[in-house]
């Protein structure tokens, strides 16, 4: 046995593709599962793919460096259903490419913040927050009333496609005309929209319906976060949702 | 087997230590064993992990079969917590349907359940309402104030209880709804005319300084314009969430650019709908507890 084991140790290459193997069987009997078990890609009625517009706030979210502070994840424990709603299903992160599950919660989570509060307050929170809520440490996020740049958009939604996101050609053929029927549904064509992206909110966000601003897009993004599940009809006491 | 067996009998001189028996070139290997307790915990440790396997949710199912092992003890992230609500609600039970439904008479003269109310209200407060009305529910500009006498939609218990389930001009099919025009924006009157209706509305809490020529302007662009919700002496109309006119409280401000503004581009706060995200009982607490906060009526 030993002597065997020599081998290894004389041919260096031998040793590196004998480790590549060893760590290779462990990663797979750990990863391999979760591509085909139901347990772990649980379907649930109601998840959709995000709006362009969505999308677009996602983004800035990302970008802002938002899951620094914030969490999106409430954990079944019995004090966060308390406060925050039902507890995240995984399924409800299924489009989030990368998830925002986050760490740390300096803000509170936002898993459930779809609907909270109106689109004014959160106009005015993004501005200065500490004009609504004196003991924020939030920083100031005012300049995201600037114009949203819309071309980026249809390459997100691609790189989304990429990894797994059923957006239709269809609905990348469309993103400018579903951002502007969402932002400002008295401009575009809202039913068309709708039927894309069934359930989804079309309204000015940021009260200024001359241009769609960054704000939209992140006030539209933070309106439907942990709203597509309809929990008054998901069963999480169901034998094949525990776990 | 030629592994070079150890010699028991070749101690290194430097150090004390038995070698192993190996040399290379001269270079002989000392005999450190790892030590005896290390290897014990980490034994232990693997032990310890098939008896985990056993009792706890741990090794996926193969390819076709699915599933996974479930573990003797049937341990559940999600039925500990349904349960661990399920016994909060159990407990809050008797308190809860007692204040359900409950006048404002019957709470007031129960001690316990007031001090019920209170906690969960204030619980739901913090976390649900203060963020727009404040911490003490002093209101910001924009948000009223929920701590004076003051009420746009009525401050009674039962308005206070409605108010909460169904929003204002929220998402919710019975929302109480109403929509002041963008008078400015518009282009419904003329910024003189916004001017000289500001001054008559402001004269009516004796703060304007206007001349009498402009307050007559005014009065009969209030007359035509303002008085089906606001009343003929501003004293609003809390069926359609028409504000008092007349008293100091202002919701969105009571300088005469403040209130310019407010009829230049007319107001439409929403206060979204509770009933989905708040269960009845929180609501019936949450009532209570704004009720308190300043002249609940």
């Amino acid at each position: 046995m030993w002597n065997k084991h020599k081998i290894f140790e004389k041919h260096s290459w031998l040793l590196s593709i004998a480790i590549l193997v060893v760590v290779a069987i462990g990663g797979i009997v750990e990863i391999a599962p979760l591509f085909y078990l139901k347990s772990t890609i649980e379907k649930v009625e109601g998840m959709r793919p995000y709006t362009p517009l969505e999308l677009a706030g996602r983004e800035i979210y990302i970008r802002e460096g938002c899951y620094v502070c914030h969490s999106q994840m409430v954990r079944p424990l019995r004090d966060e259903v308390e406060r925050y709603g039902h507890y995240s299903l995984a399924a409800e992160s299924m489009y989030d490419h990368p998830f925002q599950w986050g760490s740390k919660r300096t803000g509170p989570d936002l898993a459930r913040l779809g609907g909270k509060y109106s689109d004014e307050w959160h106009v005015q929170h993004m501005t200065d927050p500490r004009s609504v809520v004196p003991e924020s440490v939030m920083p100031p996020y005012a300049f995201l009333d600037r114009p949203l740049r819309l071309e980026p958009i249809k390459a997100y939604m691609t790189a989304n496609t990429l990894v797994g996101v059923p957006y239709s050609q269809e609905m990348r053929d469309n993103y400018k005309a579903d951002i502007i029927a969402q932002a400002n549904p008295d401009e575009g064509d809202v039913s068309a929209f709708l039927s894309r992206y069934p359930g989804a909110n079309a309204r000015v966000f940021d009260g200024n319906a001359r241009e769609i601003t960054e704000m939209d897009a992140i006030i539209a993004y933070m309106q439907m976060l942990g709203t597509l599940v309809n929990f008054e009809v998901y069963e999480g006491e169901a034998e094949e949702h525990l776990r | 087997m030629t592994t070079p067996k150890t010699n028991k009998q070749d101690v290194d001189k430097v150090t004390g230590v038995e070698t192993t028996g190996h040399e290379w070139d001269g270079i002989k290997e000392l005999n450190n064993p790892l030590p005896r307790w290390w290897l014990n915990v980490f034994y232990a440790c693997i032990v310890g992990s098939v008896i985990y396997w056993v009792l706890m949710p741990a090794w996926p199912g193969l390819p076709g079969i699915g599933g996974y092992t479930k573990g003797t003890l049937g341990f559940s992230d999600r039925a500990n917590v349904s349960k661990d609500i399920a016994q909060l609600q159990a407990e809050r039970a008797p308190l809860a349907a007692k204040l359900s439904g409950a006048d404002l008479n019957t709470v007031e003269q129960d001690p316990e359940l007031m001090q019920y109310a209170f906690a969960a209200g204030e619980a739901a407060f913090k976390d649900n309402c203060a963020t727009c009305h404040g911490a003490g529910g002093q209101g910001v500009k924009g948000y009223p104030s929920l701590a004076d006498d003051v009420w746009l939609w009525g401050g009674t218990l039962t308005d206070i209880r409605h108010t909460l389930e169904v929003g204002i001009r929220a998402d919710h099919d019975e929302t109480r709804y109403s929509q002041m025009p963008a008078f400015g924006r518009d282009g419904i009157l003329s910024a003189q005319e916004i001017s000289d209706v500001t001054d008559y509305v402001l004269n009516f809490s004796g703060n304007s300084d206007a001349g009498a020529e402009a307050l007559s302007r005014g009065q009969e662009i209030y007359a035509v314009n303002c008085v089906s919700c606001h009343g003929d002496a501003g004293l609003g109309d809390r069926t359609q969430g028409a504000p008092n006119l007349a008293d100091a409280e202002w919701v969105y401000g009571g300088s005469k650019a403040e209130v310019m503004t407010s009829i230049s581009r007319g107001p439409f706060g929403v206060m979204p709908a509770w009933a989905g995200r708040l269960d009845s009982s929180t609501l019936d607490a949450l009532a209570v507890y704004v009720h308190s906060r300043g002249g609940g009526e």
